[in-house]
């Protein structure tokens, strides 16, 4: 355990320097002894943006599993399932009811509508019923199909379509210092989840076994939509729509160190934050001055992880014995 | 009860057909006449190539939840002719013909699907049991991978070339490729024809792949020749129109509320004239009763993904 | 003890429970018994608040349930539902692990690793304590979940139907492990059962219910009679006595 933690905590690392020194302008030890041009250029752009890239990955993963949770359901994740699109459903009308609105109405607005969002979705799945699962991510997506059909309805009335692509398509090139810190937000929402992790892990047991363990089932169900749709919210607002990875990194994890979260869910985050800093690394390397969304990169790269997930799952019996091993030394 | 209504929807189709052609008609007669006939064409061999795709896919299935589009059909289309693109490069895509990129889209689209499908189908053709669920999710994710894939080719591919490629991510019933009108009628009446005269299989097939084998019907071959029917159909409508994700499941089971009947001989015509009712008649009321400049395809996939919300949630798929 | 008063239950306006008034006793263990529908999960569920009381009051060591705090009521009963499948990937030992929780709201200290400890090698789940839920069988899973209500140690323990898909072995086993609860260590113990002759053999106390009404109520040895056995379960049956122990021949 502990060497596998060394290795991921360097991967990490080793990300995290790439991606201060990766860009459309070249950074090296010359440029920070001419007058700190470097430094600069660090601190204006390359820092926030890594930060921003980590806290999004991180909180979108974490924000998946507490999801999935609610649910009771593995296949879900906020983006694709109504929280991501309702977000961008509140921006779309604040700009077009309120042109100049600041970004903090607009990130309210999203707030409020993305918390909307996800109150119907649940709504919705509570009728579902509860022996046929795979009927929960299906009502996601056509939730969120519908829903992305009257924001693109709404965009052709206001006129404002050519806006949609690079309003939500989740990408990392216009952070700068200044244009970012409201992720912080999503950090603290994250920590918070961290604090009442068992909780959530109980939610994931279901309604009988949470409320035979004395949980306020309904508040905590209502703390872990707020949870979803801020940082939803948040995200769709400071980087776009960043589909897949709620749904992805909490499945791996899962699959591998299993659901307790107060465990898992650091090793959630971390996941979240090294693919999409991955991501958005390989989008700035691969056609390098020019830069290729990070959403898009994340679909190929999760789309693949996931189907060698679904296809050749880790032999349990493999990782038993190897607990095995580590538990007689 | 069902001739009925059969009648009454080519009753329909006829009606929205000429209402197409004549509202608000102005000027030449012999050019509007064409013009609008050729869209008319186009846009009910859409709405026959989508719903008999989709009819046959929830047959292949026994599923009525399930559409190609929700499995990654089209988006594995739109992905080939990237491909192609970024291959070729503009340049050498451009000289090609419609046909041509149409025909080699569609001859990959078919060893492509035949070999993902097919595989994953591939289980319940050999009688183990497949887990409905985790083949949905591939489909999705499918979906997903074959879609960035597409839009990370057309980002890589260099600007100019990248208008040639760029095979709008939102369907238009507006702007149909009339130079694969010819092509796509054949291509759609052999895929007809061949659907026709396995009806009387494809209601038994409906049944579970035990009781189809049981009542001797040679259940591997059918289910390829299927999948082929399928991607034919699913790369014409896409390469007219482009991909729509929720109108097949729409007009599926629209159909099989209004005709509550297995048989595939009633239900592939109804769902057919239904699906080109209601591309017809949505276009009519959209652009000239109404005059709104939002495409048909968003409001025909905002009223889709409705249905089959409401559908769900009614429970008419347990 | 747990008192029930003229409780009343209804779903979507159907009667599931009229006028229920008993009283189940400390420290012993009772059965509830009766045909499909009668409305046994419904009375437990109630008991355990997991479904909100319509009409009627109920408390257990006079702790009213619908007015103590949830997190009160989870130190003093503990119930098992009967269905327990799982969208959540735990090891066995994390699920019996969440069974501390009311105790130690997240921050589990030494005593509650101990009662961890006892609570899987009470249920024999040693061996596959580290295996994750979904690797094991039916039987082990229901085992694992038994393990959790045994470690949130509380004073009243309510299961539906925990024999659902174990062997003989092992129900034999559970059974032996719930009377032992009851008798050493005082628990009051609430079961609901299908096959009357567990209840015949191991209950202090039987309870029988139909159509959402109490029909029989005592001492195990008082119920047992062909002809209460026949307005519950509506089919006749010959009681047998092998030494001072009554047997309920029902097979045929």
């Amino acid at each position: 355990m502990t060497k596998g933690w060394l290795i991921a905590i360097a991967l990490l690392l080793t990300g995290i320097v790439a991606s201060l020194f990766v860009g459309a302008i070249d950074l090296d030890m010359n440029s920070f002894s001419r007058s700190g041009e470097g430094l600069n250029l660090l601190v204006v752009s390359r820092i926030p943006r890594t930060l921003a890239v980590l806290l999004t990955g991180a909180s979108l993963a974490v924000a998946g599993v507490i999801m999935q949770m609610i649910v009771a359901n593995r296949f879900v994740e906020p983006m694709t399932a109504g929280a991501g699109s309702t977000a961008a459903l509140g921006v779309l009308l604040i700009s077009f009811l309120l042109p100049g609105a600041s970004i903090f109405i607009k990130m309210a607005c999203a707030c409020v509508t993305s918390l909307l969002g996800t109150m119907v979705f649940l709504a919705m799945v509570r009728r579902l019923p509860p022996h046929q699962p795979l009927l929960v991510p299906l009502v996601g997506i056509a939730y969120g199909g519908v829903v992305s059909a009257l924001v693109t309805f709404i965009a052709f009335q206001a006129d404002l379509l050519q806006y949609l692509e690079t309003w939500f398509l989740g990408e990392f090139s216009g952070i700068l210092q200044g244009r970012y810190e409201l992720l912080w937000l999503a950090g603290v929402l994250m920590l918070l989840a961290y604090v009442i992790a068992d909780q959530f892990a109980i939610l994931g047991l279901g309604q009988s076994v949470s409320v035979n363990l004395g949980l306020n089932y309904h508040q905590i169900v209502r703390l872990g939509l707020v949870i979803v749709s801020l940082i939803s919210a948040v995200t769709v607002v400071t980087v776009g729509i960043i589909p897949f990875v709620g749904l992805v990194v909490p499945n791996i994890v899962s699959r591998w160190l299993g659901d307790n979260l107060r465990r898992t869910l650091p090793v959630t985050a971390m996941m979240g934050g090294g693919l999409v800093l991955l991501s958005d690394l390989v989008g700035r390397l691969v056609r390098h001055p020019f830069e290729i969304p990070a959403a898009t990169i994340f679909g190929v790269l999760g789309a693949l992880l996931f189907l060698w997930l679904l296809y050749f799952p880790p032999k349990s019996k493999g990782v038993a014995c190897l607990r095995d091993k580590e538990r007689a030394r | 009860m069902i001739a009925r209504r059969l009648a009454l929807l080519l009753c329909l189709y006829g009606l929205f057909s000429v209402a197409f052609l004549t509202v608000n008609a102005r000027g030449n007669w012999d050019f509007v006449l064409w013009f609008r006939g050729t869209k008319l064409l186009g846009i009910s061999l859409v709405a026959v190539a989508i719903a008999v795709a989709t009819v046959l896919f929830q047959t292949l299935t026994h599923n009525r939840i399930l559409t190609p589009s929700l499995m990654g059909f089209d988006a594995l289309y739109a992905l080939l002719q990237t491909v192609l693109v970024f291959t070729l490069g503009g340049f050498g895509f451009s000289q090609l013909s419609a046909q041509t990129s149409f025909f080699s889209s569609f001859t990959i689209m078919m060893v492509a699907s035949l070999l993902l499908f097919g595989s994953l189908l591939g289980k319940s053709v050999d009688g183990r049991r497949e887990d409905i669920h985790r083949l949905l999710l591939t489909g999705i994710i499918f979906g997903v991978l074959f879609r960035s894939f597409s839009s990370f080719l057309q980002r890589l591919i260099d600007p100019n070339d990248f208008v040639v490629a760029a095979t709008s991510a939102m369907a238009s019933f507006n702007s149909i490729n009339a130079d694969l009108l010819l092509v796509s009628s054949l291509m759609i009446a052999a895929a007809l024809v061949a659907t026709w005269r396995m009806r009387f299989d494809l209601d038994v097939m409906a049944l579970g792949r035990d009781a189809a084998v049981n009542l001797g019907v040679h259940y591997k071959r059918q289910v390829y020749a299927m999948l082929v029917i399928i991607a034919a159909l699913v790369s014409v409508s896409t390469a007219l129109v482009g991909p729509v994700a929720f109108f097949g499941l729409l007009v599926s089971n629209l159909t099989y509320q209004l005709l509550p009947t297995h048989r595939h001989a009633i239900l592939l015509p109804a769902a057919s004239l239904l699906s080109a009712c209601v591309l017809i008649g949505g276009q009519v009321v959209l652009e000239q009763v109404l005059n709104l400049s939002t495409p048909l395809s968003v409001i025909v996939e905002f009223l889709g993904g409705l249905t089959f919300l409401i559908l769900i949630l009614k429970g008419r798929n347990r | 003890m747990i008192n029930i008063q003229s409780v009343s239950h209804s779903i979507q306006g159907q009667t599931i429970l009229s006028d229920i008034s008993l009283s189940l006793p400390k420290g012993k263990l009772s059965a509830l018994i009766g045909p499909n529908g009668a409305g046994k999960s419904t009375l437990l569920s109630l008991i355990a608040r997991l479904h909100a009381l319509q009409h009627g009051v109920i408390t257990v060591d006079g702790l009213d349930v619908s007015k103590t705090p949830s997190r009160t009521l989870a130190r003093k009963l503990a119930i098992l539902s009967q269905s327990n499948t799982l969208a959540s990937r735990l090891t066995v030992r994390d699920l019996v692990s969440f069974g501390r929780f009311p105790h130690h709201n997240g921050r589990p200290g030494a005593e509650d690793k101990n009662k961890v400890d006892e609570a899987i090698a009470a249920l024999g789940l040693g061996e596959i304590a580290h295996r994750f839920l979904d690797e094991i069988s039916g039987g082990q899973r229901q085992k694992a979940f038994v393990a959790m209500a045994y470690a949130q140690d509380t004073d009243y323990l309510l299961l539906d139907e925990p024999l659902n898909n174990l062997d003989m072995k092992s129900a034999r086993a559970l059974m032996q492990t719930l009377h032992e609860l009851s008798e050493q260590s005082g628990k009051t113990i609430v079961v609901v059962l299908h096959e009357i002759n567990y209840a015949a053999l191991y209950a202090d106390w039987i309870v029988g219910l139909r159509d959402g009404k109490l029909i029989a109520n005592g001492p195990t040895h008082d119920i047992l009679t062909s002809e209460t056995i026949e307005t519950i379960f509506d089919f006749e049956a010959e009681i047998h006595q092998i030494g001072d122990q009554k047997l309920v021949m029902h097979y045929r």
